[in-house]
Order: structure tokens, then sequence, then C-alpha cells
């Protein structure tokens, strides 16, 4: 499962930065998704897979049982879905505007901000 | 020790901020709200300082979650001295926007997202938990997409996508880097990351982690091949948001790196010859860009980047001097960029224009706004006794005891590029004559609180300026308090875990 889950990372994070090196808007926001998703898999990955061993301390113990699920990158993955949620329809709006103000999709065209005038 | 205080100004900021949304559409009270709530967090913010200054470290557990466990937040001087000039700042651009921000603007929650951005640097600056920085980083990025965006023009919606994917991605690789850190290390705490990662047995890694930092940092901070976003953006907002912009935005990423660097990470041959080989060439692709450049705010843009690597080379040199020279031109920078903006700001309003050619005759028609702000203009050369000469002693001091004869060449060319872009502004906006004439409802015809609104930021960064010029052995002693603190990390992590809960 680590393997499969790797591999996906990877794919992911490549799949991503190709989208952003590319010319058009929306694949750029695309880009921007996959690599969002590729850094939570990536912190669920780091935290290390188990499997059934829910990290809840059960009646009578006072600790954890041994090999339980680390929670912390849950709760990691969870603020972190939510702040690239907020900043993903940030985005798409932004593009939007971006589209209908310099009427182009292409970035090429977007450079009147780098010109020296 | 522990107390509470210190989460008092992130808190005050949230409140303020949803306090002015009640006001949502009566900018009058916003404006006046805004001025009067950020004099009042300048007043916690010193008070926070001057409680640091006589206690020490401190730090808070949130929730009474013993250390490693729950989130940190630590203040010490470093931390409270940026909280103190966060709040200066914002107080500035406060009451330069109480009139240059036109109402609909302001009708769309421009006072809300300012005061949740001062939120947001003052959450990064008192953080002790790695995590917890990438979210103040986020509400710091969220809110000046906001601000930059708000008003929707041609040039602001472009500067915003190239801001918006670049401040992102940054977001992403600092956050793979956390997940790195967190993957062999365990720990999300900044004090105990300090005890743990000299122990880890795979240094390639933790290397490639401190390189990864550096860059998701570096993208923050501006430096040398990844600060295209900063030029193409900065000039788009009204003035008061590219001061706080400037000033602040900037140095949160690198407040990050000389924190990451002297906290967790070592500073060995390998990272101390990249980062200085980053400064140099951040030194000089600044000064050549700001060179060129012939808009009187794209050439400000320029010179932020410029001078990072001033702070950045501090930091590389690895020695307590060079460290007391980064962290008190960290100082004097925050202030005089700020203001360099509000300028900027004040000039293209007078002349109709912002850029260089356009501009002229400020001597003759505004003598007194000429001298007000030949101030920071020759304290960010560093002209003695001026701010930008003392930490430069300190830098190039550092820099001969330690060998490293080429990166003070690069600093002292930088320095001569940035005299002489400074003579050519003195001399394109305030020597040559005007060509043309001023614009018709120009700065004359302001009312006395439109003129106010403009100069007393000013008046207020540059008193600010002569402080920590002719102050320059407070801050000096300040500087050294903070380089021991930061060598001596025993101390921080002494100060998060040995805390004694009330």
């Amino acid at each position: 499962m680590e393997l499969i889950l790797a591999i996906l990372t990877g794919v992911l994070y490549a799949a991503g930065i190709y989208l952003i090196l590319r010319r058009s808007l929306v694949k750029l926001i695309i880009g921007l998704v996959l690599l969002g998703n590729a850094i939570n898999l990536l912190i669920f990955l780091m935290g290390g897979l188990v499997e059934g061993n829910p990290p809840i301390i059960s009646g009578e113990e006072k600790v954890l049982a041994e090999g339980f699920a680390d929670p912390v990158p849950q709760a990691l993955i969870l603020t972190a879905i939510v702040i690239s949620f907020g900043l993903q329809s940030f985005a798409i709006v932004l593009i939007k505007r971006a589209y209908q103000v310099v009427k182009t999709d292409d970035l090429d065209q977007m450079n009147t901000t780098d010109k020296i005038e | 020790m522990t107390t509470n205080f210190i989460i008092y100004p992130i808190l005050y900021q949230a409140i303020t901020a949803i306090l002015l949304m009640f006001f949502w559409r009566n900018p009058k009270t916003q404006r006046l709200l805004s001025i009067l709530s950020s004099s009042f967090g300048l007043v916690l913010a010193v008070s926070l300082f001057v409680f640091i200054w006589q206690n020490g470290t401190t730090a808070l557990q949130a929730g009474n979650w013993a250390a490693p466990f729950g989130i940190t937040m630590v203040a010490d001087t470093f931390s409270a001295s940026l909280v103190v000039l966060t709040h200066i700042v914002a107080l500035a651009a406060s009451i330069y926007s109480s009139e240059k921000v036109i109402s609909s603007r302001i009708k769309f929650g421009y006072f809300p997202i300012f005061h949740l951005l001062i939120m947001g640097l003052t959450g990064a600056f008192l953080t002790g938990d790695i995590f917890n920085l990438y979210v103040w980083f986020e509400i710091i990025i969220i809110s000046s997409f906001v601000l930059l965006t708000l008003g929707g023009r041609h040039h602001q919606i472009e500067g915003a996508v190239k801001y918006f994917t670049l401040n992102m991605l940054a977001s992403i690789i600092f956050l793979t880097a956390i997940a790195l850190l967190y993957g062999i290390t365990g720990s999300l705490n900044m004090a105990e990351l300090s005890v743990i990662i000299p122990q880890i047995e795979n240094k390639g890694l933790v290397q490639l982690i401190a390189i990864i930092f550096f860059t998701g940092f570096g993208i923050k901070a501006g430096v040398f091949p990844l600060y295209f976003w900063l030029p193409a953006s900065y000039h788009a907002p009204p003035a008061a948001v590219s001061a706080v912009f400037g000033g602040l935005l900037t140095k949160v990423g690198v407040y990050a790196l000389i924190r990451v660097f002297t906290l967790i990470f070592d500073l060995d041959e390998f990272n101390s010859t990249l980062i200085m080989v980053t400064a140099a060439l951040t030194l000089l692709s600044g000064g050549l860009g700001a060179l060129v450049q012939k808009d009187i705010i794209k050439v400000f843009s320029y010179l932020i980047i410029c001078h990072i690597g001033f702070m950045i080379a501090g930091l590389s040199m690895n020695s307590q001097v060079a460290l007391i020279g980064a962290v008190f031109y960290m100082f004097h920078d925050i202030i005089i960029k700020s203001n360099l903006f509000l300028i900027s700001g004040l000039t293209s309003s007078i002349m109709g224009s912002s850029k260089l050619e356009k501009m002229g005759g400020l001597l003759n028609a505004y003598p007194k706004i000429s001298l007000l702000i030949a101030i920071p203009l020759f304290a960010l050369v560093g002209i003695p006794p001026l701010s930008g000469f003392w930490p430069k002693l300190s830098l190039f001091g550092a820099s001969l005891s330690s060998g490293n004869y080429t990166l003070l060449a690069f600093m002292i060319f930088a320095s001569f590029i940035t005299l002489f872009i400074i003579a050519r502004i003195w001399n394109q906006v305030v020597a040559k004559p005007k060509p043309g004439k001023f614009p018709e409802n120009g700065f004359n015809t302001y009312s006395f609180k439109q003129k106010a609104a403009f100069i007393v930021p000013i008046i207020l960064l540059s008193l600010v300026t002569l402080y920590i010029s002719f102050g320059a052995e407070h801050i000096q002693i300040l500087a050294e308090r903070i380089s021991n603190e930061l060598l001596n990390t025993e101390q921080y992590y002494q100060a998060v875990f040995k805390t004694i809960n009330p």
C-alpha cells in the first residue's frame, strides 16, 4: 500500500508541476490543485500507515495500545485541505476575472506588468 | 514563564477585524475605527515587548497541552520586536488609508482584511510550531490576495495571477518540507525539533529538507532566482497596501529563514555557501533590476529584493556579529521600505504619475516635503549617521573578519547601486524642473485633513528611522540580545519545555 501511495504521490507532483509550466490559466490552476492533493497524500504517508488500530484509549487502559495510527497527520491534512480549498476557490474566481479583464488565457500574453515603461 | 499575554496582539487584531465588519457599509466609521484600533494595537505590542524584555523568552501552551503535544506560542525578543515594528507600520498604513483609499474599496472590506493581514503577520512572528507557522503564512497570503485584487483593475489582476501562483507554490513547497520533517522526527514543535534534528543519523535527508525549506521561504522572501512575482505585483495595489507588503511580507520570509536556520537546522558548510551565493546574486540582480526601471514604485520593488540580500548575507556568515547586522538591517529595512512606498504614493499623487520622467520640481513647489523624503532616502543608502549605516558596519566587519571578501564586494557594489539610484530619484523627482504642469486636482487642492493623512504617516515612520539612526546604541544592544538568544537554542528549549503551568 505504501508503495502504491508513494508512486501516486510522485505522479501527482510530476503532473502538477508539468501543468503549472503550461501556458494556459486553467491548466495552471489544475496543476496547483494536483500539487495540493499530492502534498496531502505525502503528509498522510509520512505519518506511517496503520490498519485497523485507531488512536482511541479503550475503557480500562490509561495509555494507547502499541502501534496505533498517528492522529497528527490527519489533523494536519484536514487543516491543509480546508486551506487549499479556500485558496483554490479564490484562484478559480481570479482566473475568471483575469480572463474577463485581460481577455486572454495565455500566460505569455500576460506580460504588461514586466514591461519597462 | 508562561502568560496569556502573548496571544493578546493576535486576538486583538481578529476582534478588530470582526468589529469592522459590522460597519461594512459605513466607510467613515471604519476609517476612524481602524486608526484608533491600530494605535491601541501598537500600545499592546509595545507592552508585550516590555514584558519580554523584562522576563526573557516566554511561551504559551495553547489549551494547556504540555509542550510537544499542543500548539506552542513563543515570544522571544526577536519576535516581540518584530511585532512592535509590524504594528508601527500598521498604524502608518491605517492613517494613510484613511483618506487615500476610496470608499468603494472600503465597502468591499478593505479594512477588515487589512487587520486580518496584521493578525497573520503577528501570529507568524509569535508561533513556536512549524505547522502553525504554515497556517499563519496562509492567513497572510489569502489576506494579501484580497488586498491586491480589490479594485480589479487590469494590472492588479495580472499582478495577482503571478503573485498567487508563486506564493501558493511556496506554500506547497513549505508544506512538503513540513511533511518530510514530521516523517523523520515525529514532531512539529520547533523547540523539540532543535533537539531532535542533531540526533538524526540520516544527514542527507536532513540536508534535503533544509534546502526545501530554504526554497519555500526563499520565494516568500524574494531571493535571487525566485523573486519575479514581487516586482510584477507590488506596484498594483494602493500605496498603503504596498507599504505593508514591501515592509513586512518579504521580511516574514526572512524571519522564517533566520528562525529555521538558527534554531532547527545547522548552518554547515554547504548550507552557508548556498545561502551566501544566493545572497550575493540577490544583491546584484535586485540592484541591476532597480537600475533599469523607469517607474518609481518598480524601482522601490527591486530595491526590496536588493536589500533582502543584506539580511540573507548576514545569516549566511554564521557568526554573531553578522547576525547582529542582519537583525539590525531587518529593523531598519521594515520601516524604510514601508516609508518609501508611502512616499511613492504621495509623489505620484502630487505629480499625477508614477513614471520618473514625468516627475520633477518637488523642491521648488514643496520644499518641506522634499526635506521630509530626504530622510528615508538617505537612510536607505546608509549615509552616516542615518540608520542604514549601522547594520552595514556590522555586516562589513563580519565579512572582513570571516574572510568572505567576495560577499563583501557584492555588498559594497549593491550599496553603490543603491546610492546611484537614490541620487537618480532625488534628481528626477525633487531637483529637476517638472515637465508639464502639476495636475489640476492635485495635492494643493486637498483639504487639511487629506494632506495630514498623507504626511502624518510619513513623518511617523521618518521619526522611527531617526530614532534608529541616532539611538543606534539601543538598537545595537537589542540586536545583540536577539543574536544571543538566536544562537543559544538551549534557552529557547528551556522556555518552551520548563514552563510551569499556572
